[in-house]
């Protein structure tokens, strides 16, 4: 994947590598410092595990590896190494002057990529950029490995042809895996020939997202993509690979895209920053049904940092907005359900935390290219609110170009409320952003058009209003409320329901003080094509729609009045659970 | 310049006798690699830290040793630091006693301990002489204009 690994220092990799060095020692603390000085990196000293960790989360991408004693007093090395691990998602290698066997075997238990003992030597500090480098590279086949599976997900029902024997399954996932190494943008199914890498320039991203715009995401294949593109010297599989990233980005804007509006946007700024990170890093802990939504987070996390180091690139934001929008359209195979919102919450999730999701342009017509994908042009009013965490600030703004279209409207002015939850232990904030579609506009009395699109309720609880545990069900996404548009919605499957039908109930008991439910109100305003404010909180309508996907104990509060005519078929199909 | 070579000569018979004698360890030459014209005094610089810790560390042990009802959690705690901190410059003997110091924490045997920490004790001061007088040597030979090579 050229994304992670495209970051400036890339020319001179390692050097410039961000060491962070964690020891009580002062002695050791000196000695390391000049080594790794000597070998070329950027070291921070503290000899304090809190001190760590609070350096760590004020720069969440700000380091690119960890290197901490065993043995310190405020705080044992092991657990530090965990919180790193679950926080950052960055390699931590142990130190110690006691190299008992079950001391190197806790230390690889609780996720250190290496144990070093004292007294150390410089080679052995000059090595260490290979755990870095592992890991990004483990990180993008986890993402490859999770997008082909939702592709073969979706693609179940859907025309084979062209990309179908690409995406065979095993077949593919081994190919991909050998082929990883060799290049990035690789043609799955032929690993024979060696291609060369194809970059993605931006002209050239453009015309392809023109042209998967122009066949309607639903119906795109690598193959009309690639006519319709009329790019010579391009071949069917950088096509069909740069689609499956696409659609991951596309996901995982989506729910980058719930998770920013709750938290930090519309009324929330002072979510901090690093809550996304933390929540991201948490969130890929949080079992989201579907797996490979998980993985994307992961993958969401590292390619942030990845994304940091490559600054702005546009076609370092390209890719990771193409991953995204790969898993984006993987997830979602069929338009009605918009399974795909689930994954689409999860890489949105992620992706909210991280990238700054920049302004999609919400220009996107009401009908929905996209049915699967939330194409939409995110219209970025709220570009104050999408400022990404420090790592995704390199998320291009160029939302332009990845337009998702979010919820093809059909004209009504559909509130697509993703419901993302970020499970950010740390912070213990989690925001649950409905992703209220257009099925709304079923259910519900209606929403006006005039109406913000984007209802979000910024209910923010910062606390954990959702526990993790309950999200987990929820995750799927509320695709089904609209047939087109799709929702992400990570919520629970039953609250959608609840939500759906309780959308015409003006009553509905809105966001509950527990449940941070915040409502796109970006993408509302995709849908609609009419510049939405967002959210029109207040609303009336809205809230009747808004499904609060509460996790059950939190939905307690509100009476979703089921209301058997609901006719968007919530969640229950659209349970885009992998 | 026979002040100088005569200086040199001392210098370096000091330093192999540290090493000769166990006193100081190939940890000790990566310091001495590890110093460069940005950091001239390196080696000095960090064997001054571990004076400093060091002492600190012997001043603790010797607290809680004297203590009514020894904590050993906390001996071993400090014993460990010690072991840390003396491996960092090669200190190889008194790194050496640490370790049925420790022994003997686990056991909770205070005379084991006591006796340990006697040892660690004067390990810790030969060496510091040693390194003394060392960093002496090297100072005289820049002073008289020679410069002395590192092992």
């Amino acid at each position: 994947m050229e994304n992670g690994f495209s970051s400036p220092r890339s020319e001179s990799f390692p050097a410039g590598l961000r060491v962070l060095v964690v020891d009580d020692d002062p002695t050791w603390l000196k000695i390391l410092e000049k080594m790794l000085k000597k070998c070329a990196y950027d070291v921070t000293t503290c000899h304090l595990a809190r001190e760590a960790l609070n350096l760590l989360r004020e720069r969440k991408d700000g380091y690119d590896i960890v290197i901490s004693d065993v043995n310190m007093p405020d705080m044992d090395g092991f657990k530090l190494l965990e919180h790193v691990g679950l926080e950052m998602d960055l390699p931590v290698i142990m130190m110690s002057v006691d190299g008992e066997t079950s001391k190197v075997m806790k230390g690889v238990q609780h996720g250190a990529c290496d144990y070093l003992l004292k007294p150390i030597r410089m080679k052995e500090l000059r090595n260490i950029w290979q755990h870095v480098f592992r890991k990004k590279i483990h990180e993008i086949r986890d993402i490859e490995h999770e997008n082909i599976d939702i592709i073969q997900m979706s693609r179940n029902g859907s025309d084979l042809s062209d990309d179908g024997h690409m995406y065979c399954g095993e077949d593919f996932n081994s190919k991909k895996r050998k082929d990883f190494d060799k290049n990035d943008d690789k043609d799955f199914s032929d690993h024979s020939t060696k291609k060369h890498r194809v970059v993605w320039s931006v002209d050239l991203h453009q015309k392809f997202v023109k042209a998967v715009n122009q066949i309607g995401f639903d119906k795109v294949g690598p193959k009309k993509i690639l006519d319709l593109m009329n790019v010579p010297w391009l071949t069917r599989e950088n096509v069909a690979s740069h689609l499956q990233k696409y659609r991951l980005y596309l996901s995982r804007l989506q729910k980058e895209n719930d998770l920013k509006a709750s938290f930090g946007g519309i009324k929330h700024s002072d979510f901090p920053p690093k809550d996304p990170a933390a929540s991201f890093g948490h969130q890929s802990s949080i079992n989201l049904n579907q797996n490979d939504v998980a993985n994307g987070y992961q993958f969401c996390g590292s390619n942030f940092v990845a994304q940091d180091a490559e600054t702005k690139n546009n076609e370092g934001d390209l890719k990771i907005v193409s991953e995204i929008k790969r898993t984006l359209t993987a997830d979602v195979s069929d338009p009605q359900k918009m399974r795909s919102s689930q994954s689409f919450s999860h890489s949105f999730a992620s992706l909210e935390t991280e990238a700054s999701y920049p302004a999609f342009d919400s220009t996107n017509p009401p009908e929905f290219s996209w049915s699967e994908n939330p194409e939409t042009q995110i219209k970025k009013e709220h570009k104050p609110h999408l400022q990404l965490e420090d790592g995704y600030s390199q998320l291009p703004p160029h939302g332009q170009q990845h337009q998702i279209p979010i919820n093809q409207l059909q004209s009504d002015p559909a509130v697509t409320s993703v419901l993302s939850l970020t499970g950010r232990d740390m912070s213990g904030s989690i925001e649950i952003k409905p992703l209220f579609n257009e099925c709304k506009s079923k259910n519900v009395s209606h929403v006006s058009p005039t109406e913000s699109a984007i209802d979000t309720f910024p209910v923010q609880t910062k606390s954990q209003l959702i526990n993790h545990q309950s999200f987990e069900p929820i995750s799927t996404v509320i695709s089904s409320m609209k047939p087109q548009g799709f929702n992400l919605s990570i919520t629970d499957l039953e609250s959608c329901q609840r939500n759906l039908t309780s959308a015409s109930d003006p009553n509905f008991a809105p966001i509950n003080e527990d449940l941070t439910v915040w409502l796109q109100g970006d993408y509302y305003r995709m849908n609609f094509g009419q510049s939405i404010d967002f959210i029109d909180y207040d609303d009336p309508g809205f809230l009747a729609e808004v499904p609060f996907y509460l996790y059950d104990p939190l939905t307690s509060d509100f009476q979703c009045p089921i209301d058997s005519t609901t006719e968007c078929p919530i969640v229950d199909q659209g349970l885009f659970i992998a | 310049m026979d002040v100088v070579v005569q200086l040199q000569r001392q210098l370096t018979d000091h330093t192999a006798s540290l090493f000769h004698e166990g006193f100081l360890n190939e940890q000790f030459n990566q310091l001495q690699q590890l110093q460069d014209e940005s950091n001239p005094d390196f080696v000095v610089e960090v064997v001054s830290l571990f004076f400093e810790d060091s002492e600190r560390l012997l001043n603790e042990l010797a607290k809680a040793l004297e203590q009514q009802a020894v904590d050993y959690k906390k001996v071993d705690a400090h014993v460990h630091q010690l072991k840390g901190s003396s491996s960092s410059i090669g200190a190889q003997r008194v790194q050496a006693v640490c370790i049925p110091f420790r022994n003997f924490c686990e056991e909770q045997n205070i005379e084991g301990c006591l006796k340990c920490l006697q040892q660690v004790k004067h390990e810790y001061s030969l060496v510091k002489n040693k390194l003394e007088t060392l960093f002496k040597l090297e100072q005289q030979l820049i002073a008289a204009g020679g410069s002395f090579p590192t092992l």
